[in-house]
């Protein structure tokens, strides 16, 4: 497999063919915040919290690193002003929904997001789509999917099949960062499992 | 039906269409675009078939139900060949006289003429409408003249001659260079030059590849894609097959908005005519070379004009974007070479290889070639389609077509490039109309969408409007858009709403500049362009509503107080009547008072309060005057009549 | 709906998965919604998930996964139509139906959908009831309009 030498924060970095940036930067110890990211899945790109800055070819722009694929050359820089005042805005947009979020507490301290910039949603899902996926291509059950678009968007569990399948399973719920998923899960458990 | 096996073929065929029609044989055409079916052309063309009868003249006169003609403010539209009158807002009952008179005698009826406004003249001849004098119909023109249904139409009028010409006497790469060197740029949205994209594909070492047209038409309030598709199907096929000839493309997908029913149902006439003419399928007359084409339909998701999401919805999924970070030229649908093009962009094609890139490039600014159709609408005039020059400014097509803004209202602004653009102010108004020159000024071309405002719209509320509509429109994958689109909706709703706080435009520009960086695709970027450019040119309006809870526009309904002004009241009783909260006090000759905690601010008391009187006016920022004491309402009457 | 009709449906187009939104649209169009036997059907036939299948039928607005009333509402609210009035004369329906968009009213009467420009612009703001479109409709014409309709 051809060998890849890229630039991060100033360290080289050495990938393989077919990697992408964020798993060339996490295989070497770089960190890149990220909430949608999984390593058994396919990449999402959803949170855009990873995005760093790359240069190739005599262009610099910002790019989803979950998503862009390693070049050979690519110079890539994790932290930056403008990169530091979106991750603080796409963190005080997540905080609407869900404020007390473990799995955000850190990352808002790290970038000064204000839990209360926006006024608070009523949903705690913050659409990371890891329970939809997980159990898509991981344990190819399809037991909860997705339904409608926009600001509308929501989880979705498919009774028949939770009913069937979840009980001896549960593998998604560790995975949910505002444990929604568990909530939404109860919710269909009590109103909607087949008698 | 014999198949046309070589170009020698198509051209004894064409000639044996041309020679079979006289063109002094009377013929009546009637507009049968959606917008004049919408305001009755169906019963007209009804009635004309039924009077052709009775008077015995079903042999003699021709009956042509063409394409949209672009006058829709002034539809149905008929015009009688070959003398080529043009009677427009035809209803059945004028279709007797019509035929009695201009049929058999051969006189223009005065009253069905347009009149030019500015000399008051009646106007016989559609091309000298000031409508379309001014227009430079190469495109859209066409639709005029041929029954969409028809492919012998379209063949007289010179159809498939550039696919022909592009099988047999060019090669691929001359027909990319001829693209090239034409500086044909997508008529979509964004303006990305065919031919670098036809390139792109054409030199992709991956098979199978695919031409796309993109007539998912999203933008609200434009229509053109519509009416070509409708009103000349066969020009957008051949410019589809030759782009696939040019890239190495064997199959086409045509994806039409599935609220485009007549669009659906005339391409499949168009290309069930064509593949039994062998135009398309196997061995297009007789070059070698295979074709196919494929209608999808949407089901409904602004999204899907997006060309990523379009190839997803191509392939049975939701129309959620993918990152371009490799371009769909080389990896579209089903992760092959594939060409999306607009509708518009497609039917430019065959008439570049007819014409050649020289003549194509004699139009237009330095970086936009060519005409393109406009969408004019909204508080204008002469709505309608309307193809212009590239390079025309916009105060010729607002008043030299469009006629200026209806009820001497003033112009405040035009909105274009949809839900992706932006308001140009009067002061731009000289602004030649490009590519380029629109981005520039904040907004951009788009698909052509032009509409039109004046001072009663409230650019706070137009903005907040826009914003509205891409909060359920986006796919609300991605964070920046979903949830910025969300905050920004609710910041410019409680502006509207009177709960505006310093710092909001702040917070609004802030959000943007996270969409414009951050987002996936080219929804969520150019979502913030409807704020972003209302704010830059109209502050003030932002400004008054945050600080003042005033909307200059007198327009946001919370923020407006409808008020009868006692001096000019008469008493007549027709607002009390009307109003549908019955929020007004008052009697005969009795000055009438609104009760501001029953009124709705529907503004059906403005509407009907007679315009003698124009008694009821809308208030802002102000405090409402007090009501007069009831002893001083009556009204002292000398016999005067009631409105 | 029964599963033969679906099954000729999907016949028609192959059998392919990516066919599936069109094969929902020809089941929209004869049964004017989408019961959930029939995506289950679509399901096991076309060997897709049903979760995607549910995405589908709620993402792309054609799509109704309730039974629609015997005459359909639509009101235009392109920008046109925006400009020139229209989400007044949405209010005056809502009042009118007691349904807001997206819904059916309990006698299955009206269906009321907000759509995004129907390509009438010169006759806004415009309804379209059952496919024929009103043109230039202030609020109190509503009113009228809709009394016309059983």
């Amino acid at each position: 497999m051809a060998e890849l030498r890229m630039q991060i924060d100033g360290r080289e970095v050495i990938a393989e063919e077919g990697m992408t940036v964020l798993e060339a930067a996490l295989g070497a110890g770089i960190e890149i915040p990220s909430l949608c990211y999984h390593e058994k899945l396919e990449p999402f790109g959803g949170c855009r919290l990873c995005l760093v800055e790359v240069e190739s070819g005599g262009r610099t722009r910002l790019v989803v690193s979950c998503v862009y694929l390693a070049e050979d050359g690519l110079v890539v820089r994790t932290r930056s002003e403008k990169i530091d005042k979106i991750r603080k805005t796409l963190l005080e947009l997540l905080l609407a929904h869900a404020p007390d979020a473990p799995a955000l507490q850190e990352l808002a301290e790290e970038y000064g997001a204000d839990r209360n910039r926006f006024e608070k949603e009523a949903s705690f899902c913050v659409h990371c789509g890891l329970c939809v996926r997980y159990c898509a291509e991981v344990k190819q059950k399809h037991a909860v999917g997705f339904i409608d678009r926009g600001i509308g968007k929501e989880i979705s569990f498919i009774p028949e099949i939770a009913a069937r399948e979840c009980p001896s399973c549960k593998e998604c719920f560790p995975l949910c960062p505002t444990s929604y998923l568990q909530a939404a899960y109860v919710l269909v458990e009590g109103l909607a499992f087949p008698p | 039906m014999p198949q046309l096996s070589s170009p020698a073929d198509l051209e004894q065929l064409r000639q044996e269409i041309l020679s079979g029609r006289d063109a002094e044989r009377p013929c009546i055409t009637l507009c049968s675009g959606s917008a004049c079916l919408a305001t009755g052309s169906g019963a007209v063309a009804a009635a004309i078939a039924e009077e052709l009868e009775k008077q015995g003249l079903s042999d003699r006169v021709d009956i042509r139900r063409t394409g949209c003609h672009g006058f829709c403010e002034r539809g149905p539209i008929v015009v009688i060949h070959p003398e080529g009158i043009c009677y427009l807002q035809i209803t059945p009952e004028d279709v007797p006289e019509i035929v009695a008179r201009t049929i058999r005698e051969g006189e223009v009826i005065e009253r069905l003429l347009c009149v030019d406004p500015s000399v008051n003249e009646a106007i016989v001849h559609e091309s000298e409408i000031p409508f379309y004098k001014n227009q430079t119909r190469h495109v859209f023109g066409s639709n005029g003249s041929i029954d969409p249904k028809s492919l012998d139409d379209y063949l007289a009028i010179g159809g498939y001659s550039a696919l022909s010409k592009a099988l047999f006497e060019m090669s691929a790469e001359q027909v990319l260079e001829e693209v090239k060197r034409a500086n044909l740029r997508g008529r979509g949205g964004g303006g990305f030059p065919a031919g670098r994209k036809w390139e792109g594909s054409r030199d992709a070492p991956d098979e199978p590849k695919y031409v796309i047209v993109n007539a998912d038409e999203g933008d609200p309030g434009a229509y053109m894609d519509r009416s070509l598709l409708e009103g000349n199907p066969h020009s957008v096929l051949e410019g589809l097959i030759i782009g696939g000839y040019t890239i190495g493309a064997h199959e086409g997908y045509v994806y039409v908005r599935q609220e485009y029913p007549l669009a659906v149902e005339n391409l499949g006439v168009a290309i069930a005519r064509a593949e039994e003419h062998g135009l398309l399928g196997e061995n297009i007359l007789g070059s070698g070379f295979d074709f196919t084409v494929k209608v999808h339909q949407g089901a409904g998701a602004f999204v899907c004009g997006e060309s990523t999401a379009l190839m997803t919805a191509l392939e049975g999924r939701v129309g959620e974007p993918r990152p371009k970070y490799v371009r769909s030229n080389v990896k579209g649908l089903w992760g092959k070479p594939s060409v999306l093009n607009n509708v518009e962009t497609w039917a430019n094609v065959p008439l570049i290889i007819n014409r050649g890139a020289d003549w194509f490039t004699q139009l237009g600014t330095e970086g936009s070639k060519g005409t393109k159709i406009f969408s004019l609408v909204g508080k204008i005039n002469n709505t309608g389609l309307v193809e212009v020059p590239m390079g025309m400014t916009l105060r010729e097509i607002i008043y030299d077509i469009g006629g200026g803004i209806p009820g001497g209202k003033k112009f405040k602004a035009v909105q274009t490039g949809g839900p992706s653009g932006g308001c140009i102010p009067e002061e731009l108004l000289d602004l030649e109309v490009g590519f380029d020159e629109l981005t520039e000024a904040g907004s951009m071309m788009g698909s052509g969408g032009m509409i039109v405002v004046d001072e009663d719209t409230c650019m706070v509320d137009f903005a907040r409007y826009f914003i509205n509509f891409l909060t359920e429109e986006s796919c609300g994958k991605c964070l920046p858009c979903r949830e910025g689109l969300r905050q920004m909706h609710k910041i410019l709703t409680n502006i509207c709403e009177g709960r505006g706080q310093p710092g909001d435009i702040e917070t609004l520009e802030e959000l943007s500049e996270v969409a414009i960086e951050a987002s996936l695709c080219a929804l969520g970027k150019s979502a913030p362009n409807p704020f972003l450019s209302t704010v830059r040119y109209f502050r003030d309006e932002y400004l008054a509503h945050i600080e003042e809870k005033r909307c200059p526009a007198l327009s946001c309904k919370a923020l407006i107080s409808y008020h009868i002004d006692p001096e000019k009241c008469q008493g007549c009783m027709i607002c009390l009547r009307k109003c549908p909260t019955q929020a007004i006090e008052g009697g005969k000759r009795t000055i009438h008072v609104i009760d501001q905690d029953k009124c709705t601010r529907c503004g059906s008391c403005l509407d009907v309060c007679p315009d003698k009187f124009s008694a009821v006016r809308k208030i802002s920022g102000e405090p409402v005057p007090p009501p007069l004491p009831e002893a001083q309402r009556a009204i002292a009457g000398k016999g005067k009549a009631d409105g | 709906m029964d599963d033969d009709r679906i099954d000729q449906i999907i016949d028609r187009h192959q059998g392919e998965a990516s066919s599936l939104i069109q094969v929902l649209l020809e089941i929209q169009s004869e049964h004017s919604w989408l019961p959930k036997e029939a995506l289950t059907r679509v399901s096991e036939r076309l060997e897709v998930p049903l979760t995607r299948i549910q995405h589908i039928a709620t993402f792309y607005k054609a799509f109704s996964l309730v039974p629609k009333g015997r005459h359909q509402v639509n009101i235009c609210m392109g920008t046109a139509c925006h400009v020139r009035g229209a989400p007044r004369v949405l209010d005056t329906l809502q009042d009118l139906t007691g349904i807001q968009p997206g819904e059916t009213d309990a006698d299955l009467k009206f269906s009321l959908e907000t759509v995004n420009c129907l390509g009438c612009c010169a006759l806004g703001p415009v309804v379209e009831i059952d496919g024929t479109a009103h043109g230039k409709v202030s609020p109190s014409e509503a009113a009228e309009v809709l009394k016309r309709y059983e």
